[in-house]
């Protein structure tokens, strides 16, 4: 048995959440498909072992949330907080997705093929997360480590209170939050987003991209600053 | 916490299916708004002269016994005029070929808790404490006819639970609001309308913003400019959805803390606050589905 399907208009969500917690790894599955989530919250999250799930349809909010190890594709778009919290592996959105996508996440690769909503990769921890389409304001929000490419537009206030992830953009910033700033990109950076482009499977020169980082003026208390509200 | 729902169906074949098609998107949105809910739906609207007021009994001692035929009686003989009254339980839709004003005024005097739920050429009005499904059985939603409509579950946070302060709110005539969220300035709202003599009903904050915005409609904005005003003096967290006798119309704060998505087919223009309330509409698979931007203005024509 290498391959399972689950109907969720016929089986319980619950159902197939606790067989990828607990069959999946036992039994060796390795691949499963998903047809009819249509909208369904918390798919496939919490994964902790190697599987690849297909979710042909609609997520809802928190799809391949806290996921490790495993390969979650979501053909369709994402609701709230896709792959919130992901440690390790790989989630893809073939869609949009909606706010705060991939939020606090740790590791991993979430691959967003179109638009992203407001807030992604708010409070980003780690791994990398690579959007096809524009992202919404206060995405990369407080983002401490980790790296994210943006192939269209940013909405205001990107990277605001930024620390130490990088941001990459192809397209127009509206407007860069507090302490952001665009740098000049190195070799480093080129062959940076060539890697994540290529990870992501997406066509664009790396040349076009600009660097966003933190200018670092907030970390420290500025005791001479205009405290008046 | 709360769910909204609106659709609008685009070929007048589908009008007669348009309860039966909204039904089960209203009961998706359950676990977003159980303790109440309502609709709004947009009917071909009456001749010119002719007005009709949605009423709704429950909150009189009498409740879903109410006197209809009486009140109906005593219209004719205290203001002459002649009336139909569509009755359903605790709710009825009065019709009559005059002014709606007299009515209502007559109606607020004599019989201060029967409450009166909307006014309008286009607009039949209905709203209820209960779960969506609960809600939808007692008015028999899914045989409602129209081109479009809006609705609303209903989690509450800004005021109590009861009929009146359930969703959507109504101003003016053929004009509804539904919303999602929660105002942090509805009283600044209500201390600059009330002077103007814009009478509240309820201390819910939806109602100022539904106020808000006919009023603007009624000083001669057009939709898109009200709404405008609306960004600039509405403050909070929002998704509106508004109907009008001939649109539909939406808005999200520009935080966007509030969710909504929309669906479009060559047959109908479907919302709602997540998409586990489309995803059984016909042809879903092949429809148009994106999240609609915040700060922008998404109308659509019935």
């Amino acid at each position: 048995m290498e391959r399972m399907s689950f109907d969720l208009a016929q089986v319980p969500l619950r159902e197939l959440n606790s067989f990828l917690h607990q069959d999946a790894p036992a039994k060796g599955v390795h691949q499963v498909v998903v047809t009819n989530p249509d909208g369904a919250h918390n798919i496939a999250v919490g994964l902790d072992c190697p599987v690849e799930v297909e979710i042909v349809g609609h997520a809802g909010y928190y799809a391949g949330g806290m996921n490790k190890l495993a390969s979650i594709t979501v053909v369709g778009s994402a609701g709230t907080g896709v792959a919130e919290n992901m440690m390790s592996g790989r989630v893809h959105v073939k869609g949009f997705a909606s706010n705060g996508a991939g939020a606090s996440m740790h590791g991993g690769l979430l691959v967003i093929d179109g638009d992203a909503g407001l807030r992604c990769g708010i409070s980003l921890k780690g791994g990398d997360i690579v959007v096809g389409g524009s992202v919404g304001s206060f995405s990369a929000f407080m983002a401490q480590a980790g790296r994210m490419v943006i192939c269209g537009d940013a909405g205001d206030a990107l990277g605001d209170s930024l620390y130490e992830a990088v941001l990459y953009v192809k397209g127009k910033i509206k407007s860069l939050g507090a302490d952001a700033q665009i740098e000049p990109m190195s070799a480093a950076d080129y062959a940076t987003v060539k890697e994540l482009l290529d990870a992501a499977g997406m066509q664009h020169d790396a040349k076009d991209f600009k660097r966003v980082a933190s200018a670092r003026s907030l970390y420290h208390w500025n005791a001479e600053a205009d405290q008046e509200y | 916490m709360c769910g909204i729902v609106g659709l609008l169906v685009k070929k007048p074949a589908l009008r007669p299916r348009l309860g039966e098609l909204m039904v089960p998107m209203l009961i998706g949105m359950t676990e977003r708004g159980p303790d109440s809910a309502g609709l709004a739906v947009f009917t071909e609207p009456l001749a010119e002269g002719e007005r009709k007021i949605s009423l709704y009994s429950g909150m009189t001692e009498e409740g879903a016994d109410f006197n209809w035929l009486g009140l109906g009686h005593e219209l004719k003989a205290h203001l002459g005029i002649d009336t139909k009254l569509a009755v359903q339980g605790n709710h009825a839709i009065l019709t009559a070929s005059i002014a709606p004003e007299p009515v209502k005024r007559w109606i607020r005097e004599h019989y201060p808790r029967l409450h009166i739920l909307s006014t309008g050429r286009a607009i039949d009005l209905y709203k209820d404490i209960g779960t969506p499904a609960e809600v939808a059985a007692r008015y028999a939603f899914s045989g409602l006819a129209g081109s479009h409509l809006v609705g609303h579950t209903r989690m509450a946070t800004e005021s109590a639970v009861t009929p009146d302060r359930a969703h959507p709110f109504t101003a003016g005539e053929d004009f509804c609001l539904v919303h999602n969220g929660s105002l942090s300035n509805p009283y600044g709202v209500r201390r600059m309308l009330e002077p103007r003599g814009i009478r509240f009903e309820t201390d819910n904050d939806t109602e100022a913003a539904c106020r808000f915005l006919e009023w603007r409609l009624r000083e001669g904005d057009d939709l898109e400019t009200a709404l405008q005003k609306g960004f600039e003096e509405l403050d909070g967290f929002y998704t509106f959805l508004m109907g009008t006798a001939d649109k539909l119309a939406l808005i999200r704060d520009p935080f966007a803390c509030k969710p909504a998505v929309v669906a479009e087919t060559d047959d109908y223009v479907a919302i709602a606050s997540e998409f586990r309330s489309l995803a059984h509409l016909p042809d879903i698979k092949h429809a148009t589905v994106f999240e609609p931007a915040p700060e922008e203005m998404y109308v659509w024509n019935a």
